[in-house]
């Protein structure tokens, strides 16, 4: 346990070194929530329907989504293991006496937290300061904020779990353009990354119920606003957890048959 | 001229050299917006319209914006990627050779990938003219192409301010993303739905509204006014590259090499 404790404190450091790329970032990420909130503010202030979700919760959704934006985000990928893979250092690898799920999943986790650790803080301290419509709102209760900050984590997990499934599969493509792309596309949306899941019609909603994705995203921001009562986040975060051990449990068959077969080039 | 085609030529050739990469990527680049165009589409589903505008006008919008940032993506990515040449010293080279450093940066890089990307653009403009009630007439017709050239020069324009910036930084910047990123992002949507300071912003400063917004509030019927002066609206991203040209041959002025 410790090597993979070590590997996140390497990990975590080498992150913080960017420091002035996380400050150039932070401006991006306040611009864009800015403006995705007043496209929202005026679908809102046109229509005179009930809807799922009031505008407080959706901004508070979209000011979530820009904080913890490198936690959740499935494209941010690691080239340096798909280098590993198609370039042959995979033998190194092999050869540290640690298990390789373990090890790679303890470096994405601890590079996704480094950057968000940078980023949070100063962000999080501007969206509660700014005008009315675009403040961000506190959470429900004490309840929903530990229950929110549980499922992030466990969210993070399910994140970390699926993106090993897409490393693991450059064992068989060799390139990660393709499967990639399509991954990419397909979750940003069904995780809620786009529109929140409650405002999209009922036919996706059923899709998006039935796979991983949005556990990562959707559930925890809806968490924290209380649209998801405390109750409910309850039987979430078991769901959650299931998805964990299918997701790493597959991933960690998948690995043990592609190092079984895997075939290292010279050179 | 003739030489920017030349380096077009070569370097279409050099990428077509890998094919199969060449058309996965493409294709991947056809897909990659779409998911902001279906979150667009669910959110008319969800609300009906947007302050007045059908879903089918915004969709006009969308594909006009997206065309041209494909278009100067694909054609001004020299721009975009100028800090790789300024880091590995590249630049010094092409400051020896008797020719404009501005075709020599612009025909440095081209990244024909993003044609599956302004396909993706066209086919939704296609779809939205197809769906909107409009009576079309000549002067439209070449308004509709002003507007996406004219937003291809804006977003050149940018390019060229953010490698103007690396004289000095060296690195790339990411702050530039919020003008070009955030610009496309921001002018798929017909301006007037933003904050005032955005709108105006992004009208007077980068003329993002002169080249989308208002010749498409001609387009469809909803100004009054000359035709031909909306038509000549999209000019005005001719008046704001000429200064960016401008701070980047100061820049060029104030060029130290890195010296690797």
């Amino acid at each position: 346990m410790s090597a993979y404790l070590s590997v996140i404190r390497l990990r975590f450091i080498n992150g913080l070194q960017y420091r002035t790329a996380a400050i150039a970032g932070l401006s991006t990420q306040l611009f864009f929530g800015l403006i995705f909130i007043m496209v929202f503010v005026a679908f809102y202030s046109g229509t005179a329907k009930t809807l799922p979700m009031s505008l407080s919760e959706v901004v508070t959704y979209v000011w979530l989504q820009q904080i913890f934006l490198s936690l959740i985000m499935l494209w941010a990928r690691d080239n340096e293991i798909f280098g590993l893979i198609t370039g042959g250092n995979i033998a190194y690898e092999l050869c540290r006496p640690v298990q390789l799920y373990g090890f790679w999943s303890a470096k994405l986790l601890a590079q996704r937290l480094a950057n968000v650790v940078l980023r949070c803080l100063p962000i999080t301290a501007v969206v509660f300061l700014l005008p009315q419509p675009y403040r961000m709102s506190l959470p429900q209760s004490w309840t929903s904020f530990i229950l929110f900050l549980i499922s992030l984590l466990l969210g993070l997990l399910v994140v970390v779990a699926i993106s090993m499934l897409i490393y693991i599969s450059v064992f068989w493509t060799m390139s990660p353009t393709g499967s990639i792309m399509m991954i990419a596309v397909a979750s940003e949306l069904l995780a809620g990354m786009i529109i929140p899941i409650p405002l999209m019609p009922e036919w996706l909603q059923k899709i998006t119920f039935i796979l991983p994705f949005r556990w990562t995203v959707d559930f925890p921001f809806r968490v924290y606003s209380g649209h998801i009562p405390p109750a409910e986040a309850l039987w979430g975060i078991l769901i959650q957890l299931f998805w964990i051990a299918v997701l790493a449990g597959f991933g960690m068959w998948c690995l043990r048959t592609a190092l079984r077969k895997v075939v290292i080039q010279g050179g | 001229m003739t030489l920017y085609f030349k380096y077009l030529l070569i370097l279409f050739k050099s990428q077509m050299q890998y094919r199969t990469s060449f058309w996965l990527l493409s294709f991947g680049q056809f897909f990659i917006p779409f998911s902001v165009f279906a979150g667009l589409y669910f959110m008319f589903e969800r609300f009906g319209d947007l302050k007045g505008w059908t879903f089918y006008e915004v969709a006009l919008c969308y594909g006009i914006v997206h065309m041209a940032f494909a278009i100067s993506e694909c054609f001004v990515r020299g721009f975009d990627a100028f800090s790789s040449l300024i880091v590995n010293g590249e630049f010094d080279r092409l400051l020896v050779r008797p020719r404009g450093t501005i075709v020599q940066v612009l025909g440095s890089k081209f990244e024909f990938t993003r044609f599956g990307r302004m396909l993706q653009g066209l086919v939704i403009l296609f779809w939205a003219l197809i769906n909107l009630p409009v009576s079309w007439s000549l002067v439209k017709v070449i308004t509709l192409v002003l507007m996406i050239a004219g937003g291809v020069i804006i977003f050149a324009g940018i390019y060229m301010l953010g490698a103007t910036l690396c004289f000095w930084t060296v690195q790339g910047l990411e702050v530039v993303n919020v003008f070009t990123d955030g610009g496309r992002e921001m002018a798929q949507y017909p301006l007037n739905i933003y904050a005032k300071w955005v709108t105006q912003f992004f009208t007077f400063i980068i003329p993002f509204g002169f080249v989308s917004y208002m010749p498409l509030m001609f387009i469809l019927d909803r100004a009054d006014g000359h035709p031909v002066l909306y038509m000549l609206m999209p000019f005005a991203s001719v008046l704001f590259l000429l200064p960016c040209i401008a701070i980047w041959s100061i820049g060029v002025r104030h060029y130290r090499s890195t010296g690797s």
